[in-house]
């Protein structure tokens, strides 16, 4: 069965730091960082981008519409 | 493999609608209007109608929902969005004509024109956002805030004795013999969202049929209203607000669910 592999990418200016995206993740790949974007709020990166499955789970709800997912099949 | 791989115009599986625009949300974080305004520009953009939608905003938190749906819009006095709405779809009978509307605009100062465009049966879709607080002027008790809630102007709580029970005004519509489709969702996980899309969609499928108005209520969360972390207040609002605002359609084909 082919693997499939997924990768999110964050608007880090346009994040709230809101922190929605992260119970909504089912292989717990989003954290928040440390460093903050140019308003202040800690952005949500991938901390564990190798268990991301691009299930667009976190895209769905984040509030800012911030999150674009993509995603490949491994053979 | 690497993330940079995997990040390729060619494996894009979702991204922000072009019907919304590029302008950052003046919502607080974690605020479900945002989520709400995605949903419904992306039904708008799955069924091809962005030519010909009209929406109308309200006032409250959402006023500035024509700066963020790019789609024609205008913006009705406080309340009045239904009134305006059944102005432009009785001028314009093939256009799809909505309203997005806050707790505070269309359950308060907007009861009756709500009740009476319900009770008229008009041919547009509302979306009712309900965080049970009047969120833009500073956490106010709003008609739908819960027995015992705290506010800024109910500070010991909501006292049922002095200050009424909370409106549910969903239920109140579902009454009427006007409207075709009353539902109840929320948007505080992907599963609810998907769910509150579908129904949308539904509300505007009913509109292109003429079958009547159709309501959706969509229960939100405050959290800097309610003094609360964005994650927290969706819990709360589990919790809290769905015993007294139960998810689930009210109303389908203009039959209420028993």
């Amino acid at each position: 069965m082919a693997k499939i592999k997924g990768a999110i990418e964050v608007d880090v200016e346009k994040c709230k730091g809101c922190g929605v995206c992260i119970p909504a993740c089912p292989t717990d790949v989003i954290l928040l960082a440390k460093d903050v974007n140019g308003k202040g709020y800690h952005y949500a990166y991938m901390e564990n981008p190798e268990a991301c499955i691009g299930c667009v789970n976190c895209a769905v709800v984040c509030p800012d519409g911030v999150i674009s997912v993509y995603k490949v099949k491994v053979a | 493999m690497d993330v940079k791989e995997i990040i390729k115009p060619e494996n894009l599986v979702y991204k922000k609608t072009k019907l919304m625009t590029d302008a950052p949300l003046s919502y607080c974080p974690g605020c479900g209007h945002g989520t709400a305004h995605r949903i419904t520009m992306e039904v708008v953009e799955e069924m091809g109608i962005w030519e010909d939608t009209i929406g109308v905003a309200p006032v409250g938190c959402s006023v500035l929902a024509y700066d963020f749906m790019n789609i024609d819009m205008t913006q009705a006095a406080h309340g009045r969005a239904p009134a305006v709405a059944t102005g432009i779809k009785r001028v314009w009978p093939n256009k799809y004509v909505f309203t997005y509307q806050g707790d505070g605009d269309l359950a308060a100062i907007g009861g009756n024109e709500t009740i009476h465009a319900c009770n008229r049966g008009e041919n547009i879709v509302i979306i009712f956002v309900n965080n049970g607080i009047y969120g833009m002027t500073g956490g106010q008790m709003a008609p739908t805030t819960l027995p015992g809630m705290k506010s800024s102007t109910s500070p010991y709580g909501r006292d049922v004795k002095t200050m009424g029970f909370p409106l549910k005004m969903t239920e109140l519509v579902a009454q009427l013999p006007g409207t075709h489709y009353v539902t109840r969702q929320a948007v505080h996980t992907p599963n609810a969202v998907r769910k509150a899309k579908k129904a949308i969609r539904k509300a505007f499928e009913i509109q292109k049929e003429n079958k009547g108005l159709a309501f959706v209520e969509i229960v939100s969360n405050c959290n800097s209203g309610w003094k609360m972390e964005p994650v927290d207040a969706n819990n709360w609002m589990v919790d809290n607000m769905f015993p007294y605002f139960p998810l689930g359609d009210i109303k389908v084909d203009g039959e209420l669910v028993k």
